[in-house]
């Protein structure tokens, strides 16, 4: 039987599918006997789908014009790019 | 305008490079527009200093236009932007932080005991109950109260979605250690997110 910890251990794998299916079938065992690993695992799932889930803010206009300015500099500069 | 602009632009990232590489610099500007956002909020996570953020988006695209011809296909691009991203930030990021070295090669500390305290399940979708201004907030500031080893590991495997292979090699550190920061900040968010996330009065339902 697995302790607590030996299922943390295995937390990651368990998350992505990727653990053996003899461990899987032993971590399966553990977390549906073990309320606390069970939240451990739900709230852990959650937590990386909420920021899997969030997509990136707007660039600040400014910086996104300062850095247009930085690029068209340098292509001006360069010519083509290095290739051409 | 002109013949060219009749083609709709390519949407495929190889076919862009590709185009960027032999002189297009509509093709690059577009790989900038596409990746932009993820790369400034990246800079800005690692440093935690805007205009240290700012600077690193700017040196991660130049490079990325004068280097482009060294780029070779095997990787994602977006992953070889990460790459120089990652350098860009951690070398600010260190000139700030003289008085520290900033290491992300030290051992894990200690067992995961004490990121399992706060055990609770979460009330619905934090969708549900925050509107997406106040969830990015609380994810940034999770985010950002976490030590560089396990941010920077935890931004490239569960926010920019590199693989563990990549993840080590950016970082130049073991499989193994990826794994085992990786697990460190998961936990750590989770017990951070759950405070905030948790349903209220509930909170010893775990235990029974």
């Amino acid at each position: 039987m697995l302790t607590c910890k030996d299922f943390l251990g295995w937390l990651n794998e368990y998350l992505e599918d990727t653990a053996d299916a003899e461990t899987r079938s032993h971590l399966n065992e553990h977390v549906k006997a073990c309320p606390n690993c069970w939240v451990v695992f739900d709230t852990t799932k959650k937590t990386i789908q909420v920021f899997k889930g969030m997509e990136p803010q707007e660039i600040p206009d400014d910086v996104e014009a300062r850095l247009m300015d930085a690029l068209e500099r340098r292509m001006a500069a360069g010519g083509a790019p290095p290739a051409g | 305008m002109t013949p060219t602009e009749q083609q709709a632009p390519p949407s495929g990232e190889e076919i862009l490079v590709q185009n960027a590489k032999s002189g297009d610099v509509r093709a690059f500007t577009e790989l900038v527009n596409r990746y932009n956002r993820r790369i400034f909020r990246l800079a800005r996570h690692i440093t935690q200093n805007q205009e240290d953020a700012e600077d690193v988006l700017q040196e991660v695209f130049l490079k990325a236009y004068t280097h482009l011809h060294t780029f070779e296909g095997n990787a994602r691009f977006y992953t070889w932007l990460v790459r120089i991203a990652v350098n860009e930030s951690l070398m600010k990021l260190r000139k700030r932080k003289t008085d520290k070295e900033i290491s992300l090669d030290e051992p894990v500390s200690a067992g995961e005991d004490e990121v399992t305290r706060e055990i609770a399940v979460w009330d619905g979708s934090p969708e549900a109950r925050f509107s997406q201004t106040e969830i990015r907030r609380i994810l940034d500031d999770a985010v950002d109260t976490l030590a560089p080893i396990y941010r920077t590991v935890f931004l490239l495997r569960d926010v920019d979605e590199l693989s563990t292979e990549d993840t080590a090699e950016t970082l130049g550190l073991s499989i193994p250690a990826v794994k085992s920061r990786l697990l460190r900040a998961r936990l750590q968010l989770r017990e951070k997110l759950t405070r905030v996330f948790k349903k209220k009065e509930e909170d010893l339902l775990a235990y029974l």
